[in-house]
């Protein structure tokens, strides 16, 4: 479930570069309003310099312990630092930017 | 131990399924430890010892029941927790790669999250639930959920989910400890977890006369019966230990079995036996009456037998006790040596009366003494009232009865209490009292010792004067006379008056013999010249018979002699004289 910019897949240390992981539970209502928030959100702001994995917790529950992942969905924004995490469903697209640190 | 978990789980079949904590002593007041398969809450404040009770509770079901746990911690980090229980023996990281603990931490940081919008905890489950799945987990702790509290701001949605939680580990089947931190009002800052779990223990650290006391209470327990009281509990080397305050029945074994007390007069005093085993001692008196002496004999009497003895000294240090009792010839150094005495010595302040009655109880179930001694209980007094000491030997006393274990306290009594009952109340539980009294009199000080009660024995009703040698104790009868009750050296006078008396009476009696053996003398001389003055009669009376008979001779002769000179016709009548003759 990998989408972002192919022109873009090893400038992950640039610094407007941004690294997004999103966990969500399944196909709960709440993971998939989550999951398009958020790609609506990238695709207007960020669009082309942006990664974001979308992980299903219950398939990779040792990525979720690794991650500190306590609430779903959760939006982990590993670069650029600092590194931020948001929940919810992104349905909030100021608190989303502000999270990001994307200027608007 | 082992006999009483066997009854443990023998009781628990009654009711729903429990497990054991390993904790020791709370297993004793759940009757057979918390719910199985269900959610417990332990709250408490700050310090009161959650985090260790929970730690506690997966690492010995990891270690000694083979239930592995997981252990999700809120606010310690691994490592951190790793070294704070590293100090009790527990090596967390080892467990860790044998499978049988998985340490969990979650971390939620304000700071770092950024709420946008509707969302779950469906994350903690799955990680909950991966974790307990990859080990086989029987048992899981949380602690302390309600910092999710701190670093979420959907409260709403928080009690929902950890609502779910509560039935989230349910449906897994797995025993679970949650801790909480005590709110304002309720017992927890939620007042949510108390209600979703099915056993809540309460932990309390109290502070009462700057010396701090901790207490755990079962408020509830779904479906069994618990002890309802609060207990006092430690938190030592060994991590938690809970005392049961009172045992439930009156119905301990006893023994007919009698001990010395290592004072050959003292046993003789008490029905030539010494002291019941099993029973408990009271030895009272005021200040230098020899109380300690007497305990320290009682110990070495124990020692001597080979008999194992645990000595608690409150007031002096061992090492004081083990030179003062050289001074009277008993020799404590040789059985701390040969490991037949134990001491436990602790200053009474150093914490409250339930921790030390907590800490005997410790030390005894881990000695295993025959014999104890408590030297002396007054010092308690300055940590709790009079009620607080009494209840607390209460339970010490039956504690020790259960075990047959016989015990000597020794108590100070002040002059100024007029009341003899007094001593610490105890005087009506126990089951033998030594009164130790000063008696004063003719300008000095005197210890009178006396039997007030000795249960179940036909003891002396004496007062005897109690003296302290460099040989040991022993006692002394003391001298009942005219003008009372005589110690001392007011005794040690009598005694020496009547010892010249004696030479003086014995002096008139020799006289008297020899003047009898004098009369007797003279009498016997008297004897004597009678006799020999009737020897000199009889004499005189035989020297007339004799002389009569001669003359009769002589004179017979005559006359024949003259007959036959006459040549007459009377030869018949000078034959006849002849006859006669």
């Amino acid at each position: 479930m990998q989408t972002g910019n192919p022109d873009h897949p090893d400038s992950t240390q640039s610094a407007d570069f941004f690294s997004l992981r999103l966990f969500i539970a399944g196909a709960s209502p709440v993971s998939a309003r989550a999951v398009v928030n958020i790609r609506a959100i990238c695709e207007e702001f960020i669009a082309g310099r942006y990664e974001l994995d979308i992980i299903d917790a219950h398939q990779q529950p040792l990525l979720v312990q690794q991650d500190d992942v306590t609430a779903i969905p959760m939006l982990i924004k590993k670069s650029p630092i600092p590194i931020k995490k948001l929940i919810g469903d992104c349905s909030d697209r100021e608190k989303v930017l502000k999270g990001l640190g994307i200027s608007y | 131990m082992a006999k009483s978990k066997k009854q443990l789980e023998a009781r628990s079949t009654g009711t729903i399924p429990k497990t054991l904590t390993g904790i020791s002593g709370l297993d004793e007041i759940t009757l057979g430890g918390l719910p199985s398969g269900r959610p417990t809450l332990v709250c408490g404040e700050a310090g009161s010892g959650k985090t260790l009770f929970s730690i506690e509770f997966i690492v010995k079901g990891a270690m000694e029941y083979g239930e592995p746990g997981v252990f999700m911690a809120f606010e310690e980090k691994a490592e951190e927790l790793k070294a704070n229980v590293a100090s009790l023996g527990f090596d967390l990281e080892q467990l860790e790669k044998d499978k049988k603990i998985r340490l969990d931490y979650v971390h939620i940081d304000r700071s770092e999250i950024e709420e946008t919008g509707e969302y779950d905890l469906e994350g903690l489950f799955i990680r909950l639930g991966y974790a307990i799945d990859s080990i086989g987990a029987k048992r899981v702790a949380l602690d302390t959920i309600e910092n999710l509290f701190a670093g979420l701001n959907n409260t709403a949605v928080l009690r929902a989910e950890i609502r779910r939680l509560f039935q989230f580990l349910k449906s897994k089947g797995v025993t679970a400890v949650i801790t909480g931190e005590r709110g304002g009002s309720g017992l927890t800052r939620q007042g949510l977890e108390e209600y979703v779990s099915d056993c809540v223990i309460l932990l309390d650290h109290r502070i009462i006369n700057q010396i701090s006391t901790r207490r755990l209470r079962v408020v509830k327990y779904r479906g069994s019966v618990h002890g309802t009281n609060e207990y006092p509990f430690l938190i030592d080397d060994e991590g938690i230990s809970v005392l049961p305050v009172t045992s439930l029945q009156l119905n301990h074994e006893v023994s007919t079995k009698s001990l010395s007390s290592g004072i050959a007069s003292l046993d003789k005093m008490l029905g030539n036996s010494g002291f019941y085993k099993g029973s408990s001692i009271l030895v009272s008196g005021t200040a230098g009456t020899g109380k300690t002496s007497i305990a320290a004999t009682f110990a070495n009497a124990a020692c001597l037998r080979g008999e194992k003895c645990l000595f608690f000294a409150f007031e002096e240090s061992p090492k004081q006790i083990i030179r003062n009792m050289r001074s009277i010839g008993i020799d404590l150094q040789k059985h701390l040596k040969e490991g037949s005495l134990e001491f436990y010595a602790s200053r009474p302040t150093l914490y409250g009366l339930e921790m030390h009655l907590v800490a005997i109880h410790k030390a005894i179930k881990k000695s295993k003494p025959s014999v104890v001694v408590l030297d002396p209980i007054t010092n308690l007094i300055t940590i709790g009232s009079v009620s607080d000491v009494k209840t607390m030997l209460v339970r010490l006393i039956d504690f020790l009865q259960a075990e047959q274990i016989t015990v000597m306290f020794t108590a100070l009594t002040l002059n100024n209490i007029v009341n003899e009952q007094t001593d610490e109340g105890v005087s009506s539980l126990v089951d033998a009292w030594l009164l130790i009294r000063d008696i004063e009199s003719n300008g000095e000080r005197n210890r009178g010792l006396y039997i007030m009660k000795s249960r179940g024995m036909k003891h002396s009703n004496q007062i005897r004067e109690f003296v302290i040698t460099d040989k040991g104790l022993d006692l002394v009868d003391v001298y009942l006379t005219e003008d009372g009750v005589l110690t001392g050296s007011a005794r040690e006078a009598r005694m020496l008056m009547e010892q010249t008396g004696e030479v003086i009476h014995a002096q008139a009696v020799s006289r008297k013999d020899r003047e009898l053996e004098r009369k007797r003398k003279i009498l016997e001389s008297k004897i004597e010249s009678l006799r020999s003055e009737y020897e000199s009669a009889e004499e005189e009376l035989n020297k007339v018979y004799v002389e009569e008979a001669l003359k009769k001779q002589i004179m017979g002769e005559t006359i024949s002699k003259i007959a036959g000179l006459r040549r007459g016709d009377n030869g018949g009548e000078e034959k006849n004289v002849n006859k006669n003759k």
